[in-house]
């Protein structure tokens, strides 16, 4: 915990001008990671606060239609952040609050990489693994890879491309939409993008 | 009293091998829990469950229990109550008690050990006594977001020198010069207070406990604390029993460090003397002590309204007690030492 709160839109504000970019990093990426099975009505944290807590809806949906994955790195997310509520707070007279809500505490949480000893050389060995792994794999694979690894694509399409020669597949696995949806739901629309591949090469 | 394999039907997909990969870091690391009681309350239940947990990743764990006089745990208690916003007077008579603890035990603890100071506040002082070597981690596991002042700034001299402090949720952290980590609250969903009984089993137990099933029953199970205000409820049952013929069920145990909970029970009791519809049962604690859904048998349950407690209240449901004594288990991991 970073052992910072906020009640008020301002001193969210200020905080995530201050905040260190694993705070920013948690409340906003590690969104996905902290609810697996069901993809909230805001897709990070800030949003749902403001939402929720302050009941202020406007910026709710400002924040909530940000794509953390737009961004190349956290400081042009952060920077992003504070011009919508600087914008919105230009346009207020009085600064929305929490009444009866919950301030906003600033947490931090840092990423350990652990590997699983699980290797697949086939897409039915890898269909097989992804249906039993732990979700936060899905998580370390397709959004850390692209987030602070700096890949272009996940991991699961850049293999399925260079490895096993398959770009259509490839293709679809980049079209799924992550921010949107939940890490529980990308494992099954994976799977079944590699049970419709399966399927036809063994029509084929 | 389950192993980690046990649980592999009832967690997400691949967490517990995930689990085991990640113990490989920790492999052969000590860690010590510490807390004030060994049944009752939802810190011993917890870490009943957490030291073999922990045994089975590799960790070295062990438990252990300080003990103290009445005089000592009746001024806890009274910090307990104060940390959670009740108003308490506290003499420094009374804070002399909680010093006496500090430096009696300076060879207790071996070094190159991770401590973890259970619940709050009876060994948060211990720290006085830590060795030059091991990580000490104070685990809070109640609501102290609306502390009286006083009182939680005694106690932050010495939460202050730990290494790190652990919080069940956010709002609950406090200002420390030291790192805070949060741990959400948990159950055990394999131990035996949560197994789901049979209809069978369930009417003996009811028979047994002398509650009659021909009424719609309103149920809480907690300890005999004002924080669990039992006579709240009692007073909600009332309401209720205006406009529905119901029963009021009041279970709970007993913890050695809680000593007013006698004088809550007895409030209890006398609130409940004239009213056969409510039973009060004061059933032995875990791991005998069970707690199932009444399958077919209408019911509703309560929560306590005031401080959040270790969480286990949350998923508490139907109470029965069993046959079996109340004697801690053979297999028990805790030892303790005196106060």
């Amino acid at each position: 915990m970073v052992g910072r709160s906020a009640r008020d839109e301002q001193q969210l504000l200020e905080a995530i001008e201050e905040i260190p970019s694993d705070s920013l990093s948690y409340h906003t990426h590690n969104f996905f990671l902290r609810h697996k099975y069901i993809a909230g009505p805001y897709p990070n944290d800030f949003a749902t606060w403001a939402a929720i807590q302050v009941r202020d809806r406007v910026l709710g949906e400002k924040l909530g239609i940000l794509d953390p994955y737009d961004f190349e790195n956290l400081e042009v997310l952060r920077t992003e952040i504070v011009n919508i509520i600087d914008e919105h707070l230009s346009q207020l007279q009085i600064i929305p609050r929490v009444i009866y809500g919950e301030p906003f505490h600033f947490m931090q949480s840092w990423i350990i990489e652990v590997p699983t000893g699980l290797e697949a050389r086939t897409l039915t060995e890898f269909r097989n693994i992804l249906a039993t792994v732990d979700a936060s794999v899905i998580y370390y694979h397709n959004f850390e890879a692209i987030l602070r690894l700096g890949r272009r694509k996940g991991d699961f399409a850049l293999w399925i491309e260079e490895q096993l020669d398959l770009p259509d597949l490839a293709k679809k696995i980049c079209r799924v939409d992550f921010y949107i949806t939940s890490l529980e739901s990308i494992r099954h629309r994976i799977i079944k993008m590699c049970d419709e591949t399966l399927g036809k090469e063994t029509h084929e | 009293m389950s192993h980690l394999e046990d649980y592999r039907e009832v967690v997400p997909k691949g967490t517990i091998d995930f689990l085991k990969r990640l113990a490989e870091r920790v492999k052969g690391r000590k860690i010590l829990h510490i807390n004030s009681t060994k049944l009752g309350g939802g810190v011993a239940e917890m870490l009943r469950s957490d030291v073999l947990l922990l045994q089975d990743i590799g960790i070295e764990a062990e438990w252990q229990i300080i003990s103290g006089t009445e005089e000592f745990f009746n001024v806890t208690k009274s910090f307990h109550n104060a940390l959670q916003g009740q108003d308490q007077h506290l003499s420094q008579q009374m804070l002399r008690v909680i010093w006496k603890l500090t430096g009696r035990r300076p060879d207790a603890f071996p070094s190159m050990r991770i401590m973890w100071s259970s619940t709050t506040p009876q060994p948060a002082a211990l720290i006085e006594s830590r060795p030059a070597q091991g990580k000490w981690v104070w685990r809070c596991h109640i609501d102290i977001s609306r502390p009286q002042w006083k009182v939680w700034i005694f106690l932050k001299q010495f939460v202050a020198n730990y290494d790190a402090a652990v919080f069940s949720l956010p709002r609950f952290a406090q200002r420390l010069p030291i790192p805070q980590f949060l741990i959400f609250p948990s159950i055990d969903p394999l131990s035996d207070k949560n197994r789901d009984l049979s209809p069978q089993e369930q009417s003996q137990i009811l028979s047994r406990l002398n509650v009659p099933t021909d009424k719609p029953m309103l149920l809480q199970v907690s300890r005999f604390d004002r924080f669990k205000d039992p006579l709240g409820v009692i007073q909600s049952y009332r309401l209720v029993k205006k406009h529905h013929d119901v029963q009021l069920v009041l279970a709970g145990g007993e913890a050695t460090d809680d000593p007013g909970g006698e004088t809550v029970l007895s409030e209890v009791r006398e609130a409940a003397r004239d009213d056969p519809d409510i039973h009060v049962l004061l059933p032995p604690p875990m791991p005998t002590w069970r707690l199932t859904p009444c399958k077919g048998q209408p019911l509703s349950f309560c929560k306590n309204p005031f401080g959040k407690g270790s969480g286990l209240l949350w998923l508490r449901r139907c109470g029965r007690e069993s046959q079996s004594s109340a004697a801690p288990p053979a297999e028990s991991p805790y030892n303790s030492f005196t106060a």
